[in-house]
């Protein structure tokens, strides 16, 4: 009993934390109690709930080999330290999602995104990491697809690899999206991701030929290069000459970066990919450090308030009420269906032992949430009128100091046109008008952070700058190699069609895909930087829904594998998840399809626009009947794209359905797993 | 302390997708000693261009 007594007390004082943050009114509450109410929740969850899901559920059996011991070839397959482990998994799966979404999610208040944060993580993704972490590693590392196939069958394992297909493309689409939206206008922004390109090249080279393998030497050189572009992308920013040329507006970036990905992600991997991906992840485990030891010495007190009017729906950041938008919005922070790809990727062939799956699959998913949680604090201690004048679309507040305060005032925040002139100027910048996508505004959040902790006000344009370069960086790469990955699934799809389409060695079918992938999320990146209503209004939330959607497919072949196992007694872990994701996504997903707001329903949206153009009006934002006829056929290709991504659940329900009452009808587990070897004796 | 230095190391490498060289070694030593090893900048690559070049492509969102 006596070893409980520390997990009791950290519970008492998650909870005490929590209470304040959820009933104080009026007065500022500090931010270190979301913190605080988040890190004791994640403890206890992870002593208690992820202990019974290991010993109960699965059954972890410490004496059994893993692939990382049975297939050894101290390459692909390395019993790897745990410590180690957790590092890698953690850096493999933290990305701009959880910074993202909670910073949208914030058009509601802190309140209701940090109950679903932390409750979403505890009971929902971090049990979907974990489950499907287990069901590679009993079956060699392989990977979500091939699970799918191997416990549900060929179509369904067909589906699965078609849906994984076009929700990459909605990634690469919305990631890249949120890049063009920090860097239009911004030729100090531009400059310094500009410069890491040459910068790369050139390490790239001198691991290739100077000093092959020295990682860590190469690293702190582009390091030395990064700062030095960020201090001098000021100069630049400021010449008559090079501050005009490294100005773009969002088309113009639009092309360049479709441009960039299409060159990219054909480049050998050593030039260009590998020595970015270097600094970008060293880049983003140190930020996401500094942010957090930055929060616990600032303690700020968040401006935001609990709750905002917004939660009802007619927010200016994105459509749609609480329920279920705010779920889709988060995505990542809470639940993110692109980790099952991570968990059935490299991370079970590394794991030395079953043991090591708790900390690896669910502790890491934990560390992600907690990094959602420092997103959210980050986008509510900046003044709210800041927060809605950086994230609502120019179509609703305009494009100048005095219609945006005026605007943004108007909706219940107020704010002066010298505040927001003030703010653009202390982070060196034109305007803070209208940079959505959620990238500036955390940006401006750490500004705030790091200045108060080293250098004081001046330093607040570097930090805004250097805040910038560290998502525009992980974001290219994720671009980059999402590219690359897309190509190889389309590859395998087109040859199901077409067999010779599977040759890796010939050059014509790899560029193929390749063009193929860019020209889908390259369309749906041009869509959304030409929407009049700013894009991530309406790209976040079909990115939203598709990821959310890929983690109810884990979880369907979670519960599957549960079924097959025997374990029906337990089935309750990963079906109540399943159950709350599907009632999410699909309800999302038809008010998308056919709601009659127009401001949510792609199709109520369409037409719209479409009976204004029969009777040759021109509705706003459009200006032209070339834009009316732009947006009719936007909208009815982003209502096909979410009815796919319907069918593909639906059609997986289906599949788990049956595969679920096959397994209830045979009295023997059916799981088709490895059957298990003992560790070796040392 | 060097351990920990060490731990830092070997993690810093493995996010970036290269496992321990020393490993690989004594593997191909207790495993395959009639084969020839690949040198550490022979590893590096092979280890580059199976992170980025295949499958495993796939970064998160």
């Amino acid at each position: 009993m006596t070893r409980h007594i520390p997990w009791i007390l950290i519970a008492i004082v998650g909870a005490v934390a929590l209470s304040v943050v959820a009933v104080s009114r009026g007065e500022a509450v500090n931010a270190l109690w979301i913190v605080v109410a988040a890190v004791s929740s994640f403890l206890v969850a992870y002593r208690y709930y992820a202990l019974y899901i290991a010993r109960t559920v699965m059954r972890l059996d410490p004496t059994r080999a893993t692939p990382a011991i049975r297939r050894a070839d101290g390459l692909d397959y390395v019993a790897t330290d745990k410590v180690v482990l957790f590092g890698h998994h953690f850096a493999a799966i933290a990305g701009a999602g959880p910074l993202v979404g909670p910073v949208l999610a914030a058009q509601m208040g802190y309140l209701p995104g940090t109950i679903w944060i932390i409750a979403g993580v505890v009971l929902a993704g971090a049990v979907q990491d974990f489950m499907v972490l287990f069901i590679s590693m009993r079956r060699d590392g392989r990977s979500l697809g091939e699970l799918i196939r191997m416990e549900m069958g060929q179509v369904a394992g067909t589906i699965a690899l078609f849906g994984a297909f076009m929700i990459m493309v909605i990634i690469l689409a919305v990631l890249a999206l949120i890049v063009v939206k920090a860097l239009a206008e911004s030729p100090w922004g531009m400059f310094t991701v500009a410069a890491t390109v040459p910068l790369a090249m050139l390490m790239g080279a001198y691991t290739r030929w100077i000093r092959p393998g020295r990682i860590g030497e190469v690293s702190l050189i582009g390091l030395v290069g990064l700062l030095a572009a960020i201090v001098y992308g000021q100069s630049v920013a400021l010449s008559p000459v090079w501050g005009p040329a490294f100005t773009f507006t969002p088309v113009q970036l639009c092309w360049i970066l479709i441009g960039y990905g299409a060159i990219a992600s054909v480049l050998p991997v050593w030039l260009l990919l590998a020595p970015r991906d270097y600094l970008s992840t060293f880049l983003k485990i140190g930020a996401i450090a500094a942010l957090a030891i930055g929060i616990v010495i600032m303690a700020p007190p968040l401006k935001m308030h609990a709750v905002t009017q917004f939660v009802g729906g007619d927010g200016p950041v994105w459509s749609g009420g609480l329920f279920p938008f705010l779920f889709i919005t988060i995505a990542c922070g809470a639940v993110s269906g692109f980790h099952a790809l991570i968990a059935s990727g490299t991370t079970p062939k590394l794991i030395a032992s079953e043991a090591h799956a708790p900390i690896i699959g669910y502790g890491a998913m934990l560390m992600e949430a907690f990094v959602a949680i420092m997103a959210l604090v980050g986008a509510s201690i900046l003044d709210p009128g800041v927060y809605f004048t950086m994230n609502s679309p120019a179509a609703l507040i305009g494009t100048d100091a005095a219609s945006a305060s005026a605007a943004v005032t108007a909706m219940g925040f107020p704010i002066s046109p010298e505040l927001i002139v003030q703010t653009a100027k202390d982070v060196g910048e034109h305007s803070i008008i209208s940079r959505a996508g959620g990238a500036p505004t955390l940006a401006v959040a750490m500004a705030e952070i790091f200045s108060h902790v080293v250098g004081g006000p001046a330093m607040k344009a570097f930090w805004y700058h250097f805040a910038i370069l560290f998502e525009a960086l992980f974001i290219l790469t994720a671009v980059d190699a999402g590219t690359r990955a897309g190509r190889f699934m389309l590859q395998d799809l087109m040859a199901l069609a077409v067999p010779g389409f599977k040759e890796t060695k010939s050059i014509v079918p790899g560029l193929v895909a390749t063009a193929l992938t860019v020209a889908a999320w390259g369309f749906f990146l041009y869509q959304g930087v030409t929407d009049p209503l700013g894009g991530v209004n309406t790209l976040w939330p079909v990115f939203g829904i598709s990821n959310q959607m890929l983690a109810a497919i884990a979880l369907m072949l979670a519960t599957a594998v549960l079924f097959r196992m025997k374990q029906d007694r337990y089935v309750w872990v990963t079906m109540a998840p399943t159950a709350w994701l599907l009632v999410c996504t699909l309800s999302a997903g038809a008010l998308k399809l056919i709601s009659a707001d127009p401001k949510v329903g792609f199709l109520t949206h369409a037409a719209r626009f479409s009976a204004a153009a029969d009777r040759g009006e021109i509705l706003a934002p459009a200006k032209s009947m070339e834009q009316m006829r732009q947006i009719i056929f936007n909208d009815r290709v982003d209502a096909a794209l979410v009815a796919i991504f319907l069918a593909v659940v639906l059609s997986l329900l289906f599949f788990t359905i049956r595969t679920c009452l096959a397994a209830r009808r045979i009295a023997a587990p059916t799981a088709r797993e490895i059957p298990a070897q003992l560790v070796p004796a040392e | 302390m060097t351990g920990l230095l060490d731990t830092l190391r070997r993690t810093a490498r493995m996010m970036v997708g290269v496992p321990d060289y020393d490993a690989y070694l004594r593997h191909m030593r207790e495993h395959h000693p009639h084969l020839p090893a690949m040198d550490r900048t022979q590893f590096f690559r092979e280890r580059q261009e199976a992170r980025y070049g295949g499958k495993n492509g796939g970064k998160c969102c």
